[in-house]
């Protein structure tokens, strides 16, 4: 899927990647050279149970239109069940900002394996895609942080 | 309308949703084709010549009437190519072109035979029509 | 205050083509804290090692930041120069600029944009980063090898040559794997039985090795270096230490219903059985779902002829806990099911086999002693059609995406065996492509085509359909552009290979990555082929992707090195991006033992000083040499007194920030 170039809006997105499966597996899309667009910015954690909720909000905060957080399988995590942690403390999160009015689509979690770097580069498109269709985000922004 | 073979080779693969570039060209389908014997371009060769936009001799091909429709080829590929597809848009714009149907319902009674299975009925409606 | 220094890599033109590196350093120079910011061509080669050591050295920085590859290829490099230099190691980030940047996207003044804000969020947790000292581990001097065929036996004994402890576990009742079903070998036709043989006896008898067979990895712990491992021995019901291997029992059995695995079903085994002649140990087990004894209760009589008095009905599951230092995964293979492939008639005609099958009937040990006839009707054939890439390279749901790579050449083989041995066999080859990359494999098969008089045809079957008691194939011949119908006696479908079905539980055990298509990933694919991603993981044989015997065997040399290389070492150096509590903010909620997965964390009186009060408190206290440094304990801190070094609340709020600003 190839994102529109709309060159008004570029939105600001943070993927949370945890070191061993996905950030590795962003690693084998670059290698590859599949493309997604440069909107995307990747953090790396050693797991994505690493991800303190507060990143989050801290990113929407700051004026980000879209977080995404990538870990192992489930099942496949480095530590074990790092990931389970992580898909609970998502799951709460996420239905928060959703009533706080940061629509569901503005956040995701996806499992992309190191081996996976074309569902890496197809899941940064879709998720680009999606915040396009949402537009820019203007519902978190804490006025004491913007200068 | 006047195109290039190469517009037309686009037209037929988006009507028929075939990416011709996914075939390994192992011959399953010709070799799954029923109507192989019949045909002057083998199901295969349909995939590589619509790759190599060589529509003209697709569309004066006996194969687009002689292909059953059955779907072996579509089934059996082991490249999810679904040369029947291409097949059937070749079929499509050759129909078009002429801008006719070649069977309507009431002309169906009279072609009737008991020894017809249901099935035939079926694809030849899918092909002289449109 | 940090004084950071930034470090711009073009990496030949792999950066530099599209981003405009120059301006990365100008930007990088106006971030807060820097106070140098250069570019170069190549940073990660001696010269470029030495500008960041010079720099360190001239302008006294504390801190670096290299934008270049992925941290993944270079972050050690950088880190031993930092090192070289007089700073702490961990004072280094690497903004990934290539593989998250340069090489993903075309547009310049995207990508340079993009380069600048990576180097941005590198700078702002630099600046956060504090000196960490990595801690030691011990290193448990001893190998777990699991599976027993070619791969581990191969490794198991490498290992065990260069004087370390090594166990395998294998499930079967015997050690000799898929090797041991096959007849002959190629590109020279060994017996492959005479030359697995002897390595099996020695690593049977070699004093360094441990076999556990019948037996399977229930539990692992730990890490590299101190992997705790339950071995689950599934009970015999024979006395391995009283059992002569005489055989009589097998004989006597009345009960020989039960289908061969040996022989992939094609004939029957007796319920106390070993699997073939030569297995090692030369135990049976009894197969306690087809024994009568389990069944009703009645028979014994292999208890009655066993002179040994081995037999022991009574005999349970025991599991065995060992410690290693590492861990090589050696599951092979299995051929994939054919039940969807009705169009090739496998499941209705006995007269289509498999490959492994063939294999069975070609050998003097199988089911037709070595006599080339038909299943059904035990008919010698007068013809006979092999199809090639029956569930490889496909892309539906029935097959496998892969070339399963020894197909080609197997079929080469048996064609030319059968072509030896019985001259008046027609043997027809329907090919795809032949691909034969190796050492004497094209002049193998051309010797198939040429000497032999195999008859190749290009163009995959359509259908294989029963005629009376022939097999009719219907093809084309993609040459002549022919329709192809032959009547023919057998049918070998040179089916498609997959990883044991047991290896995503043993790669879930072992947190060891795998892929779509359940083969274990490597470290790199290139350069650390034979490591697992998890440290102290290894990988030997098909487990990783399909691979010949010889191959096979240098894999296995490769991983026997890699754990050699493991084990030598006294201690290991620990990843010091662990843990911590601050005793200030810890309440002693327990909230971060419950979720710690290695049970690292405990708790402690301890007399506290918060801000001149003395008192004693609950607290939290990270054990650094069992912390793996995930995380999990720093977000269920209510508190906010755990934190991970190197990865910082404080450190990544700053990413998010530097990103978002």
């Amino acid at each position: 899927m190839q994102v529109e170039n709309n060159k008004e809006f570029r939105p600001k997105i943070v993927a949370f990647c945890c070191n061993w499966c996905s950030y590795a597996g962003a690693d084998l899309a670059g290698s590859s050279r599949l493309a997604y667009p440069a909107d995307v910015k990747i953090i790396r954690v050693p797991c994505s149970c690493r991800v303190n909720p507060m990143f989050i909000l801290r990113a929407f905060q700051k004026g980000a239109d879209g977080v995404i957080m990538c870990g192992c399988h489930p099942g496949d995590c480095h530590y074990t069940s790092g990931n389970y942690y992580a898909r609970r403390r998502m799951t709460l999160l996420f239905s928060m900002l959703d009533y706080l009015g940061v629509e569901n689509g503005r956040t995701r979690v996806e499992w992309v394996s190191a081996a996976e770097g074309v569902k890496f580069s197809t899941t940064m498109n879709e998720f680009v895609a999606k915040i396009h269709s949402l537009g820019e985000n203007v519902r978190l922004e804490d006025l004491r942080c913007k200068n | 309308m006047l195109r290039t073979e190469k517009e037309q080779a686009e037209i037929i693969k988006e009507i028929s949703g075939v990416n011709t570039k996914k075939c390994m060209k192992c011959g399953k389908c010709s070799a799954s084709c029923p109507a192989y014997d019949e045909m002057d371009i083998r199901p295969h060769q349909f995939v590589s010549y619509v790759q190599n936009g060589d529509i003209n001799a697709l569309l004066e091909s006996k194969s687009i009437w002689k292909c059953l429709s059955c779907f072996a080829c579509v089934e059996r590929c082991p490249r999810d190519v679904k040369p029947a597809r291409l097949i059937e848009a070749v079929r499509l714009m050759v129909i078009r072109q002429r801008g006719g149907n070649y069977l309507t319902p009431n002309e169906v009674p009279e072609l009737l035979d008991e020894e017809l299975p249901q099935q035939l009925l079926a694809s030849a409606f899918r092909k002289y029509s449109k | 205050m940090q004084r950071i220094g930034v470090f711009v890599c073009h990496c030949g033109s792999n950066i530099a083509a599209t981003v405009d590196v120059a301006r990365v350093v100008e930007a990088a120079a106006k971030e807060p804290g820097v106070v140098h910011a250069e570019d170069y061509q190549y940073m990660c080669s001696e010269a470029g090692q030495l500008k960041i050591r010079e720099a360190i050295k001239e302008k006294n920085l504390t801190g670096i930041v290299v934008c270049s590859c992925s941290p993944r290829m270079h972050e050690n490099t950088f880190r031993q120069a930092a090192e070289r230099a007089g700073i702490n190691p961990y004072m280094v980030e690497i903004a990934n600029i290539r593989e998250h940047c340069s090489w993903i996207h075309k547009d310049m003044e995207e990508a340079t944009e993009k380069a600048v804000i990576l180097a941005r969020a590198a700078i702002a947790k630099v600046t956060l980063n504090a000196p960490l000292q990595a801690g030691t581990s011990k290193v448990v001097k001893r190998a777990l090898v699991i599976g027993g065929g070619i791969a581990g036996i191969q490794t198991a004994l490498d290992i065990a040559d260069a004087g370390y402890e090594v166990d395998i576990v294998e499930k079967t009742p015997s050690i000799g794997g898929r090797m041991s079903q096959l007849d002959k070998t190629f590109p020279t036709l060994d017996c492959s039985a005479c030359i697995l043989t002897p390595k099996m006896v020695e690593a049977s008898a070699h004093e360094k090795i441990t076999i556990y067979t019948y037996s399977e990895v229930e539990k692992v712990s730990g890490f590299v270096g101190d992997f705790t491992v339950d071995i689950r021995k599934k009970a015999r019901s024979v006395d391995m230490s009283k059992c002569t291997g005489c055989g009589v029992c097998q004989e006597k059995c009345p009960s020989k219903k039960a289908p061969s695995e040996f022989n992939r079903g094609l004939n029957t085994r007796s319920a106390i059985y070993t699997p073939f002649a030569q297995a090692i140990p030369n135990v049976p087990v009894i197969d306690r779902e087809n024994c009568i004894k389990f069944k009703t209760g009645k028979c014994g009589v292999c208890s009655k002829v066993c002179q040994a008095g081995a037999i022991d009905y009574d005999q349970q599951d025991e599991i065995v806990t060992q410690n290693y230092g590492a861990i090589v995964v050696a599951t092979g293979f299995d051929t994939i099911k054919l039940d969807e492939y009705d169009e090739y008639s496998y499941s209705t005609s006995p007269d289509v086999i498999t490959s492994l099958e063939l294999e069975r009937i070609m050998n003097a040990a199988g089911p037709t002693k070595g006599h080339l006839e038909r299943m059904s009707d035990h008919k010698a054939p007068k013809s006979m059609v092999f199809i090639q890439c029956v569930g490889s390279r496909c892309a539906d749901r029935r097959g496998k995406s892969y070339c399963s790579k020894i197909c080609c050449m197997y079929t080469a083989k048996h064609a030319m065996l059968i072509r030896d041995k019985y001259p008046d066999v027609e043997v027809t080859v329907f090919y795809i492509d032949v691909r034969t990359p190796g050492k004497n494999f094209d002049e193998f098969y051309r010797r198939a085509v040429e000497e032999y008089g195999v008859n190749y045809i290009k163009g995959q079957v359509g259908k294989v359909s029963e005629k009376g008691d022939k097999l009719l194939v219907q093809g084309v011949d993609l040459i002549d552009n022919k329709r192809i119908l032959m009547e023919t006696d057998m049918v070998v479908l040179a089916t498609a290979i997959e990883p044991n079905k047991d290896v995503r539980k043993i790669a879930t055990m072992l947190t060891a990555s795998i892929d779509t298509n359940n083969f274990l990933t490597e470290s790199h694919a290139k350069l650390r082929p034979v490591e697992s991603p998890t440290a102290g993981i290894f990988l030997s044989g098909v487990c990783q992707g399909p691979k010949d015997i010889p191959e096979t065997v240098a894999q296995a040399g490769a991983a026997a090195v890699k754990v050699v290389g493991l084990l030598a070492k006294d201690h290991l150096v620990t990843n010091p991006c662990v843990a911590k509590s601050n005793e200030l903010f810890c309440n002693g909620c327990s909230s971060c033992e419950k979720v710690c997965p290695y049970g690292a964390i405990s708790y402690e009186e301890k007399e506290v000083n918060d801000h001149g009060i003395r008192e004693t408190r609950r607290v939290a206290v990270v054990n650094s040499a069992l912390c793996q440094g995930c995380g999990a304990c720093t977000v269920a801190c209510p508190s906010g007194a755990m934190d991970l070094q190197g990865f910082s609340n404080r450190q990544i709020l700053a990413e998010v920030d530097a990103i978002c600003k």
